[in-house]
């Protein structure tokens, strides 16, 4: 079985963000960048299968930029074979994207094709569902469990009402979520290893796809802000301030 | 313009959520239907039919769609799509898994938990777990949209819409349910509740958890949620969950028990209308956003909350 898993390049999870003055968008100069969390736990749960003896190849995807190779070096150090490197420097959506990763799909033909839930920039949570339109192929979203046998993957997703257990047949695609591992840290000597690792670029504009946004941003601002209120000193205190402000208790 | 709404329902009751959407959708235009899709769904069409301002209600009631299974329900709204200008849907989890399978199936850029109407293509939706605002305009003829229903008030109750049958659709391409795992559900629901408890890494263990959210929580009549955190270590039900990855909440209190107010779970709380914050730590960041703040160790506060209350 091949898999290929697809990762974001994004502002890190824990760096609190700050829109540009000019409502242009979020400041990004400076800022640390790491893989979109959900990713990684794609990328864990794809070297686990490869590990297991599951899958026998290991491909990821990255498209944007030029910085964007740090993550694939990543996904090559936690044990990745290959990776390929859709280059572009405009603001892409998960539909272009979705594109584009079916694109790279018809010539690698993997069997399995695993995407986070969720980008923590855009907080779309669109690209791998689209992927699976286009594709023509079953989904399971949100899977915090996913086991692989004989042409088909039996996956747990997390729902609204609890967890959810399907059954797809392969080729399909399946989207992390972050309970589905607890990805590695990658060791030195595998991160010199990834190094060597083939690294394809391939030119975004090469692959003759209508990659145009279709939102504009018009503008990026901050949320309205709550401020602190009040300290208080005992839990009587407390229950007296609610009863005399909010009736609910 | 008209908008066709995938309406959402759980264990046989319609949501609140599809009341609320279509308030959203009454800020685009008046001509709004909503689809019932699944299995043995008729109750759900007619409690849907009383949603004030919905033209008409179509019922596609097939045992292909029980389960709401994204290959057939999004072929079934695709198929639908001729006659409509938006496609719209709450931001639960079904529709999650549905919506963007039916905006690629159209060629449209899908706009993912809408906050705000501004006009009918221009929309504005948090990004960065909520820490920014982005107004967007879509150049796609038609929209896709889904609406972060607490941003929104549940259109009234004073209707009586017909009610349609459409055909299902029997894609090829298919996933096969096996079986769902409820958390039972004698408490409100954690999205629609006016008071949620919600506790964190604090309480150490599920016993703990169970112990002291419990019955604070009963007292009030609340629905309980957690932090991420708590989820992963077991001590509460991944439905729990509060956040940018988990429920979004905005019940008229909320009450943070030994919750430390990391960003993605400020984003699934922050609008709620009075925030209750108790930690130990005077510093947590939870006591930033708190309207009133408790600085104390949470096994006496909360029993002694749960005594007094
Ligand atoms: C991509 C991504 C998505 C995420 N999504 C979510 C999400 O949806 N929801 C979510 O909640 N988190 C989410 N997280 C995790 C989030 O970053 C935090 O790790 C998590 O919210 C922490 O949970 P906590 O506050 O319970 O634990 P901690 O941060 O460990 O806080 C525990 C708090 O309890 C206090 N405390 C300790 N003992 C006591 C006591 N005896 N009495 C009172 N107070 C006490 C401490 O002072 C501390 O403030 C996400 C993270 C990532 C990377
Ligand atoms: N630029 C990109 N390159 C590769 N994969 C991506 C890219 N953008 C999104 N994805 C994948 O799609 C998932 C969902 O993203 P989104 O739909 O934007 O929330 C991410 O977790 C990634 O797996």
């Amino acid at each position: 079985m091949k898999i290929l898993v697809a990762i974001k390049r994004v502002v890190d999870f824990n760096v609190r963000i700050r829109t540009r003055p000019d409502g242009s968008g979020v400041e990004l100069a400076n800022v640390k960048m790491s893989m979109n969390p959900f990713d990684e736990v794609a990328v864990e749960e794809a070297v686990r299968l490869r590990e297991s003896g599951a899958a026998t190849e290991l491909v990821v995807l990255s498209i944007g930029p030029a910085a964007t190779q740090d993550i694939l070096r990543a996904a090559l150090a936690m044990g990745a074979d290959r990776a390929i490197h859709v280059r572009t420097d405009q603001r892409m959506e998960p539909l272009g994207i979705a594109k584009i990763i079916k694109g790279i799909a018809e010539t690698e033909r993997p069997d399995l094709i695993l995407l986070g839930k969720q980008a923590i920039d855009d907080d779309c949570n669109q690209t791998g569902q689209m992927l699976a339109a286009l594709m023509d192929r079953p989904q399971a979203t949100f899977a915090s469990a996913i086991k692989c046998d004989a042409g088909t993957a039996t996956v747990t997703r997390e729902v609204d009402g609890g967890l959810e257990t399907i059954r797809i047949s392969l080729p399909a695609i399946i989207t992390t979520d972050l309970r589905l591992n607890q990805p590695r840290y990658a060791s030195l000597p595998n991160i010199i290893k990834a190094r060597k690792k083939p690294l394809e670029e391939v030119d975004a504009g090469s692959l003759g796809l209508d990659l145009a946004p279709r939102l504009s941003v018009i503008n990026v601002t901050e949320p309205a802000k709550r401020s602190a209120g009040r300290r208080v000193g005992s839990v009587d205190e407390l229950i007296d301030l609610l009863r005399a402000e909010t009736k609910l208790i | 313009m008209a908008t066709l709404i995938l309406a959402d329902y759980v264990s046989g009751s319609l949501a609140q959520s599809t009341a609320r959407t279509v308030s959203a959708a009454a800020e685009i235009g008046s001509e709004i239907d909503i689809l019932v899709a699944g299995s043995a769904c008729e109750a759900i069409a007619r409690e849907a039919a009383r949603i004030t301002g919905v033209r008409k209600i179509l019922l596609a009631d097939d045992a292909a769609l029980d389960h709401q299974l994204a290959e057939p329900v999004s072929e079934l709204l695709a198929g639908l799509a001729a006659d409509y200008d938006v496609l719209m849907a709450s931001t639960s989890s079904v529709a999650k898994n549905i919506m963007p399978r039916v905006a690629a199936l159209l060629d449209v850029m899908q706009i993912s938990e809408i906050i705000a109407v501004v006009s009918a293509d221009t929309f504005k939706r948090p990004i960065y777990a909520g820490n920014a605002i982005e107004t967007v305009r879509s150049s796609d003829a038609k929209k896709i949209i889904t609406v972060r229903t607490t941003a929104f008030e549940p259109a009234g109750q004073d209707n009586a819409a017909p009610i349609e049958p459409v055909a299902a659709p029997r894609p090829a391409t298919a996933s096969v349910f096996l079986d769902m795992q409820t958390s039972k559900a004698d408490r409100p629901s954690l999205t629609s509740a006016r008071v949620v408890v919600s506790g964190g890494r604090a309480l150490g263990s599920k016993e703990e958890f169970d112990r002291l959210i419990g019955p604070f929580a009963d007292k009030l009549g609340a629905a309980i949620g957690a932090s991420r955190a708590a989820v992963d270590a077991g001590f509460a039900p991944n439905d729990y969950q509060v956040g940018q990855t988990g429920k979004i909440v905005a019940p008229e209190l909320y009450i943070a028990c030994g919750i430390s107010g990391a960003i993605q779970h400020v984003a699934g709380m922050k609008d709620s209308h009075v925030i209750v914050a108790i930690n130990s730590d005077p510093d947590a960041p939870i006591f930033q956003i708190a309207d009133y703040g408790l600085v104390a160790d949470l096994f006496v506060a909360l029993p002694e909350l749960t005594t007094k209350i």
